[in-house]
């Protein structure tokens, strides 16, 4: 382990009364400085934890939001859940499709667009929803969609999954 | 109609509650101070109790009994809020995270001074990084005026909010999953008993409780639990933020006073259906619960009442569906999220909601079969009650209950070939 990474391994693991319960906020961590878990981070949350990687590694797989390989800069999920649905989430859904050339789960050749179809996210109020790296935006229409499409494209993330 | 005086929902959309002296100014922390100088732990529990205040994550169990579970044998305690909405229709968690954290922090302080907790664990769903964010900043600011720390309000009691954000998975909002999780580990339901009651995080005796069930306890202290009990129905009482969406003119949170009828939550608050459609089918409770129907409109809502209905009121999510709505395809984006969601332990779960998702895919895609509709018909009692969650449980209510409202819309999927709502070209992406 680097020796940031260790300050930041021990900070986590101090905020709970078992190690092991850092596990997730760590590997947040470093798919915020790397782009996705990668399996030197495994090996250093095993290390934190006390635990195998081959365990480690498990337990990062079960959760969505720990990208196991890389992914594109912006990732970009679209809620394909019932309430935003039947407030127009198939459309939005084919035109994402088609603006990014891209199938769900699918990164540009380029690494810099990720898009993703996923469940609902808490937001259907304001359907349809989208997040990118964790921003909400609300009803979102096509052409809200092209505008802010224009604006990930002139920039690159610092961070694409922030972990705090 | 008059409207509810919003109680948890006081001042959101007005004033900047994320900021303590806000929040203090409209009397915030008022109850935390009562709780600690005038009342003893067991005092604020019998409040608890007497209020019938049940719990509004979703099963509705009373919180007072809850608390009361715990073993008396000197184990340190654990409080555990769950923030981990993801029911599809559900947004109320999310709004109360980002809109009046410090509501949920003087909830969770009173609480665990009822149960003599040793710590607070706040578990924050992955994709709400900004209410994690905000929630973060307002423990922080209430630290720094010493309503979160050691010796709170100059008192004895002391106490501290570990904030835990998760990383995706809907299963976690399952209790002993959210334990698991928090441990460290995949997000694996446990078997019951033993309860986290008695053996919950690190093995310890837990309480977890959902965020609006603890946004109720400050109030229930302040104003006492006659008051709180007074509000709806006798048995399942209180102030009820229901978050409604879909076809309605004005989606959104509404705190209503629980058991209010449906027809009144649609017309009154949510301005009711677009012109010129009709009401086809509600999800009262989240993605989890059965559908009702236009005959049902006068139905309370509230967990009895709906419990009569053969449905839930669950989290809250109120989904409303117009007559334009193809029930194959809602029943099939349910189904796909089900089947997407499952940890995978429980095989009728994992497999049997696999299936269930395909042939109601097919069916909506064209390419069903009398026969699968046959088989829907007859597996709801080979996946419901089969397995260790209620996820499993969540899979066949909704199916079920339109296939029986309205068998002719599925009948009319395998006639036609395909849907009858949809241009055929549409098809073929829809299904997978």
């Amino acid at each position: 382990m680097t020796p940031e990474r260790e300050r930041r391994a021990s900070e986590l693991a101090a905020r709970y009364p078992q190690a092991k319960s850092a596990l997730i906020p760590f590997l947040q961590y470093c798919q915020a400085q790397d782009g996705y878990v990668t399996q030197q981070a495994i090996r250093d949350a095993a290390e934190m934890a006390g635990i195998t990687p081959s365990e480690a590694e498990s337990i990062a797989s079960f959760y969505t939001l720990l990208f196991k390989h890389p992914a594109g800069a912006h990732k970009i999920q679209v809620c394909r859940t019932l309430s935003c649905m039947l407030r127009g989430a198939e459309e939005l859904q084919r035109h994402v499709r088609q603006r990014l050339g891209l199938a769900s789960g699918e990164t540009s050749p380029d690494g810099r667009f990720y898009y993703e179809e996923v469940e609902c996210l808490a937001a259907c109020d304001r359907a349809p929803c989208l997040q990118h790296n964790l921003e909400f935006h609300y009803d979102v229409t096509s052409q809200e969609f092209d505008r802010l499409l224009d604006e990930w494209r002139a920039s690159e993330p610092a961070v694409s999954m922030p972990a705090e | 109609m008059a409207r509810f005086e919003p109680v948890l929902m006081r001042g959101i959309g007005e004033r900047d509650l994320t900021d303590i002296e806000t929040y203090k100014q409209l009397g915030g922390f008022d109850a935390l101070e009562k709780a600690l100088r005038q009342m003893t732990p067991e005092a604020v529990m019998n409040e608890v109790s007497g209020s019938n205040l049940r719990g509004r994550g979703g099963a509705g169990f009373p919180t007072g009994k809850k608390w009361s579970f715990l073993p008396k044998d000197g184990r340190p305690r654990y409080l555990v809020c769950n923030s981990d909405e993801a029911e599809p229709g559900t947004f109320k968690d999310r709004m109360l995270l980002e809109e009046t954290p410090f509501q949920i922090i003087e909830g969770l302080l009173i609480s665990a001074y009822a149960i003599n907790a040793a710590q607070i664990f706040m578990y924050i769903r992955g994709e709400f990084l900004e209410g994690y964010r905000t929630f973060r900043r307002a423990v922080e600011a209430a630290a720094l005026q010493g309503y979160v720390g050691k010796r709170i309000l100059g008192t004895d009691f002391s106490m501290d909010i570990i904030v835990h954000r998760g990383a995706g998975a809907y299963i976690c909002g399952e209790e002993t999953a959210m334990l698991e999780s928090l441990e460290g580990k995949r997000g694996e339901p446990r078997l019951k008993p033993p309860f986290p009651a008695n053996a919950g995080l690190y093995g310890m005796p837990t309480v977890v409780n959902n965020v609006e069930t603890v946004c109720c306890v400050p109030h229930i202290i302040e104003r006492g639990a006659r008051w709180f009990a007074s509000i709806g129905p006798e048995k399942c009482p209180g102030p009820k933020i229901i978050s409604v969406s879909g076809h309605v003119n004005r989606p959104g949170n509404y705190e209503v006073a629980m058991g209010i009828p449906a027809r009144e939550l649609i017309e009154e608050y949510a301005g009711g259906l677009f012109p010129g459609r009709r009401l086809k089918a509600i999800q009262p409770g989240g993605g989890s619960s059965a559908a009702i129907f236009e005959e049902d409109l006068d139905t309370g809502i509230d967990f009895d009442s709906l419990a009569a209905k053969r449905t839930m009121l669950g989290s809250g999510g109120f989904v409303v569906m117009d007559d334009t709505t193809c029930l194959v395809r809602a029943s099939q984006t349910l189904a796909r999220f089900f089947e997407h969601e499952s940890c995978g332990q429980c095989t009728p779960c994992r497999e049997g909601g696999q299936w269930v998702a395909r042939m109601v895919s097919r069916l909506e895609a064209g390419e069903g079969s009398d026969n699968d509709i046959r088989i829907l018909n007859t597996i709801n009692n080979t996946i419901t009650g089969t397995n260790l969650c209620p996820l499993g449980d969540s899979i066949m209510p909704f199916l079920a209950s339109v296939l029986k409202r309205f068998p002719e819309e599925f009948a009319a999927h395998v006639k036609e070939a395909g849907c009858p709502f949809r241009p055929a070209h549409v098809h073929a992406g829809a299904a997978s």
